[in-house]
């Protein structure tokens, strides 16, 4: 009795796309997607609308450089940060609290196969998301500066798509970590927008240190870049009676910045990767 | 080699709670075994360990001769799942999320779309195919779900109480279902006992995480069923101590235990009594006896082995 003709091996790596090709199909039908799509609409039609009818000093008198500085450059990283959290965030404990793992963990596939598989789906589904939001502003600075687009541009947008692979990384993590989906979720936008921006203030102004070990201090290469000259790695202003204070403030540079993401994206990869790896189905 | 189902000293603790506790079970060849026990016994426990949804806290599960902890994608390569009630990626349709399986399981691509619409057309899910799952009721899900085990042909298949939500029909569907897949090793866990009695060769019984027996239908019927005849007896109000005791009397009457709050189970000397004359001792009593049942081997013998529940 041979059963096996009818079957051949499945590579892990093919497995990784077959995880990947539903979950994205699954994104992409969820009306989670569409909200996500919303809300940058709304936040990319307002801005359009705000700067046409004001015209604010601070993004039509700066040349194409202030202007895409302070429309994407001030925004990506909130784009960044809710796409990762909302399509990553729940990306794991959704398959133990909604039990859609007991359809698809127990059979012949390596869960490191559905948790890449996963990452890349939530990964393609918030690239759409952040490429949207990038083409509106784009559509905005043609129009006030046709012609002009700036190098730094480019930059800023590889800068935010690695960004956006590290908090990724970091959702995943958190949707390893935690049992319920909404409080992974909420878990990860409050440690990305609330959390790692308290850290990188406390730890200059306060002590005095360069937060090197915050994710979001190495995120500031994505608006830094777009002020030239870059900022200095260090500025120490001093202020009070005869300026006896001073106030200390950092920015990573390039290298520095994209080796803060880096990190991040292995370490949050690998710490969720063994999560999910010892996680058990006991609801 | 024949399929086969092996766990070894197989034990899982939660805490200080111990759900499972050093379970020995060698299970070999083409057929199919029941695995019996009351809630809370470790039914379950014992085929996720075997599925890779939890890991054992000591011991080994192996399927097909391999550690399902070490390699669970070799283990499960001829192997099909249903463990309790799985949920479906809510906007796929049937048809995406078992084509989802045929691929990870390796059905070639040619053959996909008629293992599909057999498996649903097997569990009466046609018409549903192209819906997605997110409307469906529960029993319609774990309809789809036991066609997710029908797909790749698979050796050995293990279901967790696979009738679980289905109305009538579809419990006697899934039996049919069960019964054609006699050629491979099927490890169905039930309460349904004459659902076990019908598909199943051998029972394996456990409570309290440990297994008490493990043997085919008759050995087990003939062993703890007890020679007598059995038959299982309603009442119209809960039965106390003082009803059993008087049932317990009757002449010919050699055991009697309660199977729930209103019905007894009641064993008799069949060389002193007949069923008959059993049911006119008990409606003598005028105590409310409304219903009256001949009690099947395998039931009275799970009566006897496992004496309370939980
Ligand atoms: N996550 C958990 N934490 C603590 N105890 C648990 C957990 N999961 C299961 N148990 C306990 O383990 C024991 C065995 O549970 P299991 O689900 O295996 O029983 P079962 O035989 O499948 O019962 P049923 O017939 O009700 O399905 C139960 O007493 C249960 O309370
Ligand atoms: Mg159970």
């Amino acid at each position: 009795m041979s059963r096996e003709g009818s079957k051949a091996a499945v590579g892990s790596l093919a497995h990784v796309g077959i995880a990947a090709k539903y979950n994205f199909l699954n994104y992409f039908r969820a009306r989670r997607f569409y909200v996500m799509l919303a809300i940058i609409l709304i936040i990319a039609g307002l801005l359009t609308a705000l700067v046409g009818y004001y015209r604010p000093p601070g993004f039509v008198d700066g040349g194409a450089l202030g202007f895409y500085g302070a429309g994407w450059g001030s925004f990506a990283s909130i784009v960044v940060v809710l796409s990762a959290a909302f399509f990553g965030g729940d990306a794991i404990s959704g398959e133990f609290q909604n039990r859609t793992g007991y359809f698809l963990v127990p059979n012949p596939i390596r869960r490191s196969a559905i948790y890449v598989g996963k990452w890349l789906a939530a990964l393609a589904a918030s690239t759409i998301i952040l490429a949207v939001f990038a083409l509106a502003m784009l559509a905005n600075g043609l129009f006030y500066f046709p012609g002009n687009v700036p190098w730094e541009f480019v930059e800023s947008f590889a800068f935010a798509w690695v960004y956006l692979v590290a908090a990724m990384s970091l959702a995943f993590a958190f949707s390893s970590l935690f049992k319920s989906s909404s409080i992974s979720v909420l878990m990860s936008v409050i440690l990305l927008l609330f959390v790692f921006s308290v850290i990188d203030t406390v730890s200059s102004l306060v002590a005095g240190i360069e937060p090197w070990f915050s994710l979001t201090y190495g995120a500031g290469i994505v608006s830094n870049i777009l002020n030239v000259p870059y900022p200095a790695a260090k500025t120490v202003t001093p202020f009070g009676p005869g300026g006896r204070f001073t106030v200390v403030s950092y920015n990573a540079t390039v290298p520095e910045g994209l080796l803060i993401l880096l990190v991040y994206l292995v370490v949050m990869a690998v710490l969720g990767l063994i999560l999910f790896e010892r996680k058990e189905f006991t609801s | 080699m024949p399929p086969s189902i092996e766990a070894r000293q197989l034990t899982k603790r939660y805490g200080q709670f111990t759900a499972l506790s050093g379970l020995d079970l060698s299970i070999q060849g083409t057929k199919c075994v029941g695995f019996l026990g009351p809630n809370g016994a470790g039914k379950t426990t014992t085929m996720k360990i075997l599925t890779g949804l939890i890991r054992a806290t000591k011991g080994t599960a192996l399927i097909n001769g391999v550690d399902v902890a070490s390699d669970k994608k070799a283990a499960l390569s001829s192997c099909a799942t249903l463990i309790e009630t799985p949920e479906i990626y809510p906007s796929l349709t049937p048809k995406e999320a078992l084509s989802m399986l045929c691929e990870i399981r390796g059905v070639p691509r040619q053959d996909r779309n008629k293992r599909i619409d057999d498996a649903l057309a097997r569990v009466k899910m046609s018409e549903w195919a192209d819906k997605k799952v997110g409307g469906f009721s529960k029993g319609m899900k774990q309809r789809v779900n036991v066609a997710s085990t029908l797909l790749s042909d698979p050796e050995v298949i293990i279901l967790d109480e696979p009738s679980s939500g289905l109305d009538p029909r579809g419990m006697s569907e899934v039996r049919d279902i069960v019964l054609s897949l006699r050629d491979r090793l099927v490890f169905m866990s039930s309460h349904l006992l004459a659902e076990v009695t019908e598909v199943c060769q051998e029972v394996a019984l456990i409570d309290h995480g440990k297994l008490l027996v493990y043997d085919t239908i008759e050995n087990v019927t003939a062993k703890f069923a007890g020679g007598g005849g059995a038959a299982e007896v309603g009442f119209a109000g809960n039965v106390d101590e003082q009803l059993r005791a008087r049932v317990s009397k009757l002449p010919g009457v050699t055991s009697t235990t309660k199977s729930n709050d209103r019905h007894l189970i009641v064993k008799y000397d069949t060389a002193v009594l007949t069923q008959d004359k059993l049911l006119e001792s008990v409606a003598g009593l005028k105590a409310g006896a409304i219903t009256f049942s001949q009690a099947s081997g395998l039931e009275d013998a799970y009566l006897s082995l496992i004496k309370e529940t939980l």
